[in-house]
């Protein structure tokens, strides 16, 4: 049996953890709400540049612009992927690695080569022990996605699949889906799909039937369409670093209300045991005080 | 009342401006655009600078400054898809480079030509914030 002195010391300790678990859960709350809306701004953008660039590319037929153009053969892989950079956000992380594990492991048994861009410290941590090939990184984002931290690592991907170094480009993240529910997805940018998937799961196609009017163009079409094309591939990993932050403040809201709970548990479990065990040297206490009485 | 347009003005980071507007002047790569409603589609680049909006029912125009992009015209919409941060080819370029210094953890030395490209882009958005901030107060 500890002595009462050990057990009050134990509920201290674990009176202080809750008191962090707490805060934590309730900064997390606060950022997530802020996180959310981020989430939500960069959907108009995103949704735009989509609708212009499918319309450049479809009313300029005789230019094949690369991002769209699917090469027959695939001989290597860019993969983007997002994690946080600071753990206590329950099995956030561990679900998007895991998918990214079952695909890396997919690509290297067909016998394709893989490089990885990491956005986040765990994916850095984590991509080079499952043997993965980081080629750029970037990491301690902050609380706030900024479109232009995002822009190098992208960047890095876009000019190796120009230069036919990669085929195609995947991007790995968790999406948002409530409070409650984050899931780890993954999905090819590059090629670019023919279809925008919104929110809700929904596919949308370009609205736009090509052939009926065109834009006036300043400077010319191809360098519009460059440039458009790469800012829409930037937003698409942006919005998906947006929405990973998103996961990340409400899986560690959730996570950390489990541990505050947990810690509340174990605080009247040791209070039981404090108790008994006071309860028993009092006991003990004056059996011998009797005891002695009764001797004298 | 004269013919409005809507105007709307998004980044991937935020929606700056969203209305209406009888008459938008937007700094064009190819020189300044003013755009009345029913105007011809229009894609085109913009620079760093201030975009003018004419707004109905209200005196003073509105003044939005924008970091560069890209500007779309339909006949009853005009979106700006705005850039968040001054860009340049060789300012994305060495972003790209100090992404995979990173990974790689190797410590490399600037070029000057990343920073001149750096300072001119910064020249660049002061200047075009002093133009915004002038046309303000000339107004006022």
């Amino acid at each position: 049996m500890p002595s009462s002195k050990e057990i009050r010391g134990k509920i201290r300790s674990v009176q202080n953890t809750r008191k962090i678990t707490k805060a934590m859960e309730m900064v997390a709350a606060s950022k997530m709400r802020k996180a959310q809306d981020r989430m939500r701004a960069s959907r108009p953008y995103l949704e735009r540049a989509f609708n212009i660039a499918i319309h450049v590319a479809q009313a300029n037929a005789e230019y094949r612009h690369p991002f769209l153009h699917k090469r027959e053969t695939v001989k290597r892989i860019g993969a983007i992927v997002v994690t946080t950079d600071k753990g206590l956000c329950g099995g956030l992380n561990t679900n998007v690695l895991r998918l990214v594990l079952s695909k890396h492991k997919e690509w290297t048994a067909a016998g394709l080569g893989v490089d990885y861009v990491a956005i986040g410290g765990k994916g850095l941590a984590f991509l080079p022990r499952m043997g993965g090939n980081v080629v750029a990184s970037v990491v301690q984002l902050g609380d706030r996605p900024h479109l232009d931290r995002v822009v190098g690592p992208v960047k890095s991907l876009l000019d190796r699949y120009i230069a036919g170094e990669v085929d195609e480009v995947w991007v790995f993240y968790t999406s948002f889906i409530n409070t409650m529910k984050q899931e780890p997805r993954g999905g090819r940018v590059v090629p670019v799909p023919m279809r925008f998937q919104k929110p809700s799961g929904e596919l949308v196609k370009p609205e736009s039937a090509a052939g009926s009017w065109d834009y006036i163009y300043e400077p010319d079409a191809r360098t519009l369409l460059d440039g458009m094309m790469r800012r829409y591939i930037e937003a698409i990993v942006y919005q998906a670093v947006a929405e990973n932050m998103g996961s990340e403040q409400s899986a560690r809201m959730v996570a950390m209300k489990a541990a505050t709970d947990n810690a509340g548990k174990i605080i009247n479990e040791l209070q039981l045991i404090y108790n008994k065990t006071r309860q028993a040297a009092i006991t003990k206490e004056l059996s011998e005080i009797v005891g002695g009485a009764a001797a004298v | 009342m004269a013919a409005t347009m809507k105007v709307d003005i998004v980044s991937a980071e935020e929606q700056i401006f969203s209305g209406d507007a009888e008459f938008v002047v937007l700094p064009g790569i190819m020189g300044e655009l003013g755009i009345y409603p029913r105007h011809t589609p229009l894609f085109t680049e913009i620079k760093p600078g201030a975009v003018r909006m004419k707004v109905p029912n209200q005196e003073r125009e509105e003044l939005v400054f924008v970091m560069g992009g890209y500007l779309e015209v339909q006949p009853h919409a005009v979106t700006v898809l705005a850039d968040t941060a001054i860009r340049a080819k060789d300012l994305d370029e060495k972003a790209a480079l100090e992404a995979k210094r990173a990974a790689e953890e190797a410590m490399q030395n600037k070029t000057s030509k990343e920073e001149i490209a750096q300072a001119e882009a910064e020249l660049a958005t002061a200047l075009a914030q002093l133009e915004a901030i002038r046309k303000l107060r000339h107004r006022a």
